[in-house]
């Protein structure tokens, strides 16, 4: 079937004609939302960093009065001193708007929506329509889950886990209203992450330019894809367990309620089983950025592009049959407990593939060290920390101990934001003069980089410690206990540390406002890239390729021999006489 | 800053920490490895004028190399795991001899039932104490747990126990300790506005001790 | 035929698709994956419960009305066989029969759902409601008497969860469908294009499906 002229292109020529409101507001480009979906995370990041500097600065300075607290009401901090339900909802909305609202959104919502149809020509989504509405669903569910902060009885205070019966009756928390419109808020939700990922894998099945077979693929639509199978699959147990608590509260049935016979285990099995494959939507388009950042930095082809791809689909499936990890010391059985020490184990096979092929797409390379490259090697040597010490609490025995312990705090923010959110600071960084035409500064960048990296691990790498030492999560005054008093000063210094990190993220707010409106404008490939958004305009014009692009190459043929011109080889760039070479052979 | 684990008083606590120094020495040298490499890279690679990046798309023998040795590794760590598992969590390790009490967690207490002078739980001279549990060194002991409202979370940090407490669904935990004195009981998972204040004490006997605690706390429970 | 099957292989941009299933369709079959997923949640929850809670469910044929039930079910499935002849219709170029039979499924499913709003307030009115027995109603007395089992609130629970879920997706499928029969009675479906009617025709044999295991679990067995 021959590739004809598209007929769209005249069409998409009068975008200026566009009203504001259809342009910008209610738009159906992708690139529009893919921005939108930016700017609305963003603000939860924020929103749930701001929580993040509440809870430490409670663990860290107990007896003294929250600086600026006196602004909260009689109901959160009397005197400046939070309440412990008001901390319990601290804990519960951080968890929930970093994953939910910020990291989920940031990667897939963003880079999903930015990416796909640019990196295979594709003009646009595959449903431009439901695209728009899945970020106009996001939305309201943000605005739901943040108005519990402002109802009778205060917002969610179950954790964002929302263990049965904890959460599925009031009386055990005081929050009523707070806890329903969380579960409303996260069925919302799960109905945009649906409805995003069915476009996502359409467009991504049907919508490839001429020869952009599989395996040419760069791997962060390849994350993308497997990403978005994982919350096709995943994310419809969520809603259909959280409906079922929130009946529980409202209308009086007992799924997860003991006292009308239902199994509060039955609440843990279908959270984690969400729960986990969560947590690699959360990670596998980090590690898929990152796969098109280094290589591009290092100037070589990614190193075992296939191995890569095989690992991320490892990953993903392995990802379904480890859930009860979570719940070794839940009264699960102890010989399932074997079983998913096993299947847990074997995760580590994969994401070592991926750390060394990393490493080995770096060997021997020309490494440029742009902004985008900082933050994402900082991605491998965290992510590395984060995976190993995964290991421990894979370990039955040792998840005794270490179990709901600050442990795991430190794992999970050694993954999720060690490693997912430097993944976003460096695609961000990376794709931001695609998005908005112009270039970042880059020496504020590399400082951000610098402090965001030296205050993260001054951060996160005591909480191990404080892990070692015994400190449970989630508990509002640690020197109610003898043995956590040691610890104070470690979370004291654990406290300044956040509150740096927190500080520092003030310039990457202002590079990042300021570079829209007054950064140098950007060319067509600023970092002389291979993918197939670097040969149209910063930023593409709506429909994206004035004519259907043809690839050619697979995405990493940096520094190829075939090449005499230049150290890349753009997807589409014909070789003249040159017969064209399929990569990974 | 210590990654040093605090004491253990427990009989299998030892087995446990010895698991930890095994993949904390593990996980180290991969840590090392790793980290040193990416810096090492990163200083020899960096790009200088006039150099072009090796052309290779990967290498078979490297990468069939770093996935087997990882998955080598975590699977002996997985076989040197299961068997300590199964002797602190499954119902067929626990000793013969151990002696029982029930423990039912509610907001935001730990009540303590003692099987009292006849050793058996569910018998007259049962006595209830709250946030107190009194053991004998040196004796196998399991406690039988129960929750009344939310999960709660049965920690005992010195002796390397953690077990949730399921409204609705019967748990054990035992173990054995190895030292008199007292120690913390703390709750591990989140359970309402008062979870932090959800502790409560453990204190290990001298054997001889021990039994006439018992017969002090029954005759007072029996004066009640 | 074989120009029908080229027009719906590619994109309104005039490429080649990579699957040779034109988007709406891929993207629907796409979707139900997640469906089943949703389904997969309610309907283990069901099993799991009832398998370690036995004593909380009452034989289906003690509270529920089966042979009604069993009338709405045979129903529905009659609908799936309208679906298919409004399909076959239009792939025909039989305009007539396509209005015909869309309006005959569109009819069959709104009465589906009628017929399970008359037994919820059936249900409700002698006692069953979502947290078990109403007090004070007729099933309570009856279970008080020793006739049912002394507390069905996950019973009750699962059963209003289940059978709800489902129906809401059933009135769903209703309101799209009378959206396509609206487009099909303006002769907006043609011979070689009728996506909107194959796109209906997937999800309403699937909801089918759905309440075929549904029906199966909570009222045979």
């Amino acid at each position: 079937m021959a590739t004809t002229a598209m007929p769209h292109d005249t069409a998409h020529g009068e975008t200026h004609e566009l009203p504001f409101i259809r342009k910008y507001i209610f738009s159906t480009d992708h690139k529009t939302i893919g921005v939108q979906f930016l700017l609305m995370s963003l603000l939860f990041l924020f929103v749930g960093g701001l929580a993040a500097m509440m809870i430490r600065w409670q663990l860290g300075f107990p007896d003294t009065p929250l600086p600026g607290g006196a602004l909260l009401p009689e109901t959160m901090a009397p005197g400046g001193f939070l309440l412990p339900e008001f901390f319990n909802s601290l804990v519960t909305m951080h968890g929930t708007l970093m994953v939910f609202f910020a990291i989920m959104p940031l990667l897939v919502g963003v880079f999903g929506n930015f990416l796909i149809p640019l990196k295979i020509g594709a003009p646009d989504m595959a449903f431009p329509r439901l695209n728009m509405w899945s970020f106009w669903t996001a939305v309201p569910a943000g605005i739901i889950m943040l108005s519990g902060f402002f109802v009778e009885g205060g917002a969610a205070g179950a954790g964002w886990t929302s263990y049965a019966p904890l959460a599925a009756n009031g009386e055990y928390t005081g929050v009523y209203l707070g806890q329903q419109l969380w579960l409303l808020s996260i069925a919302l939700l799960g109905l945009s992450s649906i409805l995003g990922a069915t476009n996502y894998i359409t467009t991504v099945v049907n919508l490839r330019a001429p020869g952009m077979t599989w395996f040419r693929l760069p791997l962060s639509i390849w994350a993308l894809f497997i990403t978005a199978i994982l919350v096709l699959l995943a994310i419809p147990i969520l809603s259909g367990a959280a409906i079922m608590l929130f009946f529980d509260q409202t209308i009086g049935t007992h799924f997860f309620d003991p006292t009308g016979g239902g199994q509060p285990l039955l609440w843990q099995h279908l959270f984690w089983y969400f729960g986990h494959p969560e947590v690699y939507i959360l990670i596998l388009p980090g590690m898929g950025v990152v796969s098109d950042v280094i290589a591009n930095g290092s100037r070589k082809p990614v190193f075992g592009y296939h191995s890569m791809v095989y690992a991320i689909i490892g990953i993903a499936f392995l990802g379904w049959l480890v859930w009860g990890h979570h719940m070794f010391q839940s009264g699960m059985n102890p010989a399932l407990g074997m079983t998913f020490m096993v299947s847990t184990m074997l995760i580590a096979v994969p994401s070592a593939i991926k750390v060394f092929n990393w490493m080995g797409t770096m060997w021997r390379g020309n490494i440029r060290f742009h902004v985008p490259m900082l933050h994402a090697v900082s991605f491998v040597a965290m992510f590395v920390i984060g995976g190993l010490s995964g290991v421990f609490m894979a370990s039955t025995p040792v998840d005794i101990y270490f179990h709901d312990t600050y442990f795991i705090v430190a794992h999970i923010h050694y993954v999720l934001f060690g490693g997912s959110l430097f993944a976003i600071f460096a695609a961000i960084t990376f794709w931001y003069p695609k998005m908005f035409g112009r270039l970042m500064n880059p020496a504020l960048g590399r400082v951000h980089w610098f402090l965001t990296f030296v205050f993260f691990n001054m951060t996160f790498w005591p909480m191990h410690n404080l892990g070692v030492g015994g400190h449970m999560r989630r508990i509002y005054d640690p020197n109610q206990y003898a043995f956590l008093q040691p610890l104070a000063g470690t979370n004291r210094f654990i406290t300044i540390s956040a509150l740096l990190l927190f500080t520092s993220q003030i310039l990457f707010a202002v590079n990042f406002v300021v570079s829209w409106f007054k950064g140098a404008k950007a060319s067509h490939n600023p970092w002389e890239d291979n993918g197939l958004e670097w040969t149209v305009p910063s930023p593409p014009p709506h429909g994206n390729f004035s004519a259907t692009p043809t690839v050619l190459h697979g995405p990493y043929e940096f520094s190829s021999p075939l090449v005499q011109d230049a150290d890349f080889l753009p997807q589409s760039r014909n070789l003249d006489a040159l017969p064209a070479r399929p990569a990974g052979e | 800053m210590s990654w040093f684990l605090p004491h253990g008083a427990s009989t299998y606590a030892a087995d446990i920490d010895f698991i930890y120094y095994v993949i904390l020495v593990v996980t180290g040298i991969a840590f090392v490895v790793v980290e040193a490499g990416l810096v090492w890279f990163a200083i020899k690679y960096r790009a200088r004028p006039g150099r072009k990046a090796a052309y290779t798309h990967g290498n078979m023998r490297a990468e069939v190399i770093w996935t087997a040795v990882p998955a080598v590794t975590v699977i002996a760590i997985g076989l040197m795991s299961g068997g300590v598992w199964r002797s602190v969590k499954s119902e067929s390790g626990i000793p013969a001899n151990a002696l029982s009490y029930r423990v039912t967690a509610k907001q935001f207490e730990w009540n303590v039932t003692y099987a009292g002078p006849d050793g058996s739980l569910d018998t007259a001279d049962d006595f209830t104490i709250r946030n107190q549990l009194h053991v004998p060194v040196y004796r196998p002991v399991v406690v039988r747990l129960r929750a009344e409202d939310v999960i709660h979370s049965f920690f005992i940090p010195a002796f390397r126990v953690k077990q949730d407490a399921v409204p609705g669904l019967n748990t054990h935990v035992w173990f054995e300790a190895m030292e008199t004195g007292e120690f913390d009981i703390a709750c591990a998972e989140l359970c309402g506005i008062g979870h932090t204040t959800m502790g409560a004490t453990v204190t290990v006997h001298a054997a001889e001790d021990f039994d006439r605690w018992v017969a002090s706390q029954a005759t007072t429970t029996a004066l009640r | 035929m074989a120009n029908a099957q080229a027009a719906a292989m590619v994109s309104p941009g005039g490429r080649e698709l990579g699957s040779g299933v034109y988007n709406e369709k891929l993207g629907m079959w796409v979707f139900l994956g997640s469906e089943v997923m949703f389904f997969t949640a309610l309907i283990g929850s069901y099993v799991i419960l009832r398998f370690a809670t036995p004593d909380a469910f009452a034989a289906p044929n003690a509270i529920l009305n089966v042979p009604l039930t069993g009338v709405n079910t045979f129903l529905l499935i009659c609908s799936s066989v309208t679906m298919v002849k409004a399909f076959a219709a239009v792939h025909d170029g039989d305009q007539r029969g396509l209005r015909i039979y869309l309006l005959a499924t569109l009819v069959i499913g709104a009465t589906f759902v009628g017929v399970q709003v008359y037994e919820y307030i059936h249900l409700v009115h002698s006692g069953f409601i979502p947290a078990g027995y109403a007090e004070g109603s007729h099933l309570a007395e009856r279970a008080a008497a020793g006739e049912l089992p002394p507390s069905i609130g996950i019973y009750g629970s699962s059963f209003y969860a289940m059978t709800g879920f489902h129906g809401f997706h059933v009135t769903m499928g209703v309101i799209c469908m009378s959206f396509v029969t609206l487009k099909a009675f303006r002769g907006k479906y043609t011979r070689s294009d009728h996506r909107g009617v194959e796109v209906i025709g997937l999800y309403w044999h699937f909801v089918d499906l759905v309440w075929i295991i549904l029906f199966t679990i909570v009222y045979l067995i």
